[in-house]
């Protein structure tokens, strides 16, 4: 059953989805593609991010989207942590990438486990004013849900993007990713510029949380269901490029909005997936991979 | 040195006072050796939520029972580990609970896909095996000592929707094109097979039959499909998170039909309701309990007033009317048993509970030949008059209003569906 008003409104849903994707995409994208650091935990910091604007939603009644702006700064300053444990325990003595893999497992569980003890395994949501409404544009449909995270997440995509590519600390993170060994001959500290970038992606995270809690109840377990996803985006996008991240989230959030639409939503994920497969077929490294 | 020593003496006589005036004040149940029923539980992963409301209940269950002098005078002990949601855990902690903890007793953890692993073992070891809300386990095995405590029926993949359709093909006019849509797991699609079965019964046109994978974060799209078909039911089944997803996606792009629900879990989870307040309104969803006068059965408001006392202390649904008063029934099934015939024999037992009638929190409950319950008491309620996001507003009968069956019902269907709120 094709018409005009479906197809329009299945693209317009693929794209606002595809910003949300690209929001809890971005963190795997500069923690894998410039440091090389393998975050399965990532999805589930995004999970901690919701649960930290569940509770300065609920307690205080602050906005989703501002809490989650707010504590961006205190996951900046945990991801440096992290990083610094991780650097101290792996990186230094050389470990492969594959085997920090085990311990941001680690990591997922314990944060897991930890909201699942404190704050038990009730399914949480947020309130705003906005929630459940939507606007209509003539045949297009836009709820807030999801145009709120659009627009957070491309927004903060620019930031981080402006970042990488103008300030000299990004450009110094670009550099440390190219050649760590040249950085540190240029008298660069490339493990004070990966903590900077490390603690840039679990930022990312804290605003992912509160575009996730917008669009859907959350548990302590949820992340898992996106593990697959954000890396998919990633790879796809091309490791490290902050827009490929963007222009591959939109495209497979166009490709499951049109498959659930005129075809069959169970095989929506599939669908991204052979995506996925072919891209990398002919352009290995991603559609703005170098 | 003396005076030192008396003291000694003295404190001596007190402590043997007390351990006397000890042994017999207290019951002569403790002395016994425990009646031990050993169980998995999903504590993590995402049936967690309802696992450890289970977990609450049964707990109440064995302290009411140790309260009341035990099981044939022994205390009743206990014995689970979480199974993580994970069915591939499931015959390792039978296994273990059998063999190493050498419990007297086994029920199942939550859901179908954490009983349907334990199957084989339990057989093998003709274990009593009372289930928590498995779907059509038993119908391969055709165990004689399998039981089912969820009110779904001798059929229960068909009887679980019956009622739905039953009451759609009441009204008038009569609906005509129903939209099936199930998340891609065993328990929705158990029930979309029976859903199909019952619409086409009724002679309702299958206008959308799709299924979903579980974790997608938007609905729009689906919904607007579904919408683009415009049938006049909407039968859905679907997980918590797909089930608040569904309900804001078919709110906002106003997905109307006359009858819109079915089979959604976590409509009844007391943190959703809350959150969704008046949009429930007009919703027509399968139900296990609501404080409906039709439902007030004997020792329910005892039991919900002890769960709900601990259960904020432990961040679980704060109601519990979903799944705690049935790990609370099955519970009381196996007790009554165990009374009866006095004893732990698993086939005296077993042969017992296929044949006698129970009394429990959920009503009276009877099994039929494959274990599950003899007749379908699967309820259908309208969510109806909620006017704010208030906790106490799920508390008040009127709400949840029964429509079938006929037996429990407490108020009349609104049709068409009112639109949302």
């Amino acid at each position: 059953m094709l018409t005009l008003d479906l197809f329009v409104n299945a693209i317009v849903a693929g794209i606002l989805l595809g910003g949300f994707l690209a929001a809890v995409s971005l963190g795997i994208s500069i923690v894998f593609g410039y440091l090389d650091i393998v975050n399965i935990a990532h999805p589930a910091f995004v999970v901690l991010g919701s649960y930290a604007v569940y509770i300065l939603n609920s307690t205080f009644g602050i906005d989703p989207l501002l809490a989650g702006i707010a504590m961006a700064a205190p996951f900046y300053l945990l991801g440096i942590l992290i990083y610094r444990f991780y650097y101290a325990f792996f990186e230094r003595h050389g470990a492969e990438s594959l085997r920090g893999l085990v311990f941001f497992f680690g990591i997922l569980f314990l944060v897991e486990v930890g909201l699942n003890i404190t704050y038990g395994v009730d399914y949480r949501m947020v309130n705003a004013f906005y929630l459940g409404k939507s606007i209509e544009i003539g045949l297009v449909g836009i709820p807030y849900r999801l145009l709120i995270p659009f627009v957070a997440g491309v927004a903060m995509i620019f930031i981080v993007y402006l970042y990488l590519s103008k300030t000299f600390y990004g450009m110094a993170i670009q550099g440390v990713a190219q050649d760590s060994l040249a950085a540190r001959l240029m008298g660069a500290d490339p493990i004070k510029i990966k903590s900077v970038a490390f603690g840039m992606g679990m930022a990312t995270a804290s605003v992912a949380g509160a575009l996730l809690i917008m669009i859907s109840p959350i548990e302590p377990s949820m992340g898992r269901e996106y593990i697959g996803r954000v890396f998919a985006i990633a790879v796809l996008g091309g490791m490290g490029s902050v827009v490929g991240t963007l222009v591959a989230a939109v495209l497979l959030g166009i490709a499951e909005s049109l498959t659930s639409t005129f075809y069959s939503p169970s095989m929506a994920p599939a669908v991204s997936f052979g995506i996925l497969l072919l891209v990398l077929a002919i352009r290995p490294s991603g559609i703005f991979g170098r | 040195m003396n005076g030192l020593r008396v003291r000694a003496v003295r404190l001596g006589k007190y402590f043997l006072c007390a351990i006397a005036i000890v042994a017999f004040t207290v019951p002569a149940v403790h002395a016994q050796k425990p009646l031990k029923i050993g169980f998995s539980m999903a504590l993590t992963g995402p049936l967690a939520q309802a696992g450890k409301g289970a977990l609450l209940a049964m707990q109440i269950w064995a302290k009411d029972v140790n309260d009341g002098g035990g099981l044939l005078g022994r205390p009743v002990e206990l014995v689970y580990y979480d199974d993580q949601t994970k069915g591939a855990n499931v015959p390792l902690i039978y296994a273990k609970l059998l063999d190493i903890d050498k419990v007297d007793f086994i029920v199942s953890g939550y859901g179908t896909n954490i009983t349907a692993p334990a199957m084989p073992l339990v057989i093998d070891r003709e274990m009593v095996f009372i289930s928590l809300f498995a779907t059509a386990v038993n119908q391969h095995f055709n165990y004689p000592y399998y039981f089912q405590i969820m009110p779904a029926g001798p059929n229960p993949v068909v009887d679980w929707s019956a009622g739905f359709f039953e009451v759609a093909a009441r009204q008038n006019p009569k609906p005509k094109t129903v939209a099936l849509l199930a998340a891609d797991a065993e328990f929705a699609q158990n029930a979309v097979d029976g859903a199909r079965e019952n619409a086409l019964k009724h002679g309702f046109e299958i206008v959308y039959d799709q299924s979903y994978q579980m974790g997608i974060p938007d609905f729009t799209p689906i919904v607007r499909a579904i919408k683009a078909r415009k049938p006049d039911i909407v039968y859905v089944m679907s997980y918590p998170p797909g089930s608040v997803g569904f309900v804001r996606a078919a709110k906002e792009v106003r997905l109307e039909p006359k009858i819109i629900g079915g089979s959604m879990v976590g409509l009844q989870y007391t943190s959703i309701q809350m959150n969704l307040g008046p949009t429930l309104n007009g919703i027509f969803n399968y139900w296990f309990w609501a404080p409906e006068p039709t439902l007030n059965f004997p020792g329910i408001e005892a039991f919900l007033k002890k769960y709900q006392a601990e259960a904020p202390k432990q961040n679980l649904d704060p109601l519990g009317y979903y799944l705690p008063p049935f790990a609370y029934a099955y519970l009381q099934v196996l007790q009554q048993a165990i009374e009866a015939t006095k004893s732990t024999d698993q086939k005296t037992v077993g042969e017992y509970i296929r044949q006698a009638e129970f009394e429990t929190v959920v009503g009276k409950v009877k099994f039929g030949p494959n274990g599950e319950w003899a007749r379908s008491r699967m309820l259908f309620v309208q969510l109806q008059g909620i006017e704010s996001h208030e906790m106490v507003e799920f508390t008040k009968p009127g709400k949840m209003r029964v429509i079938y069956p006929e037996k429990f019902r407490s108020g009349e269907l609104i049709y068409p569906f009112p639109g949302w709120q």
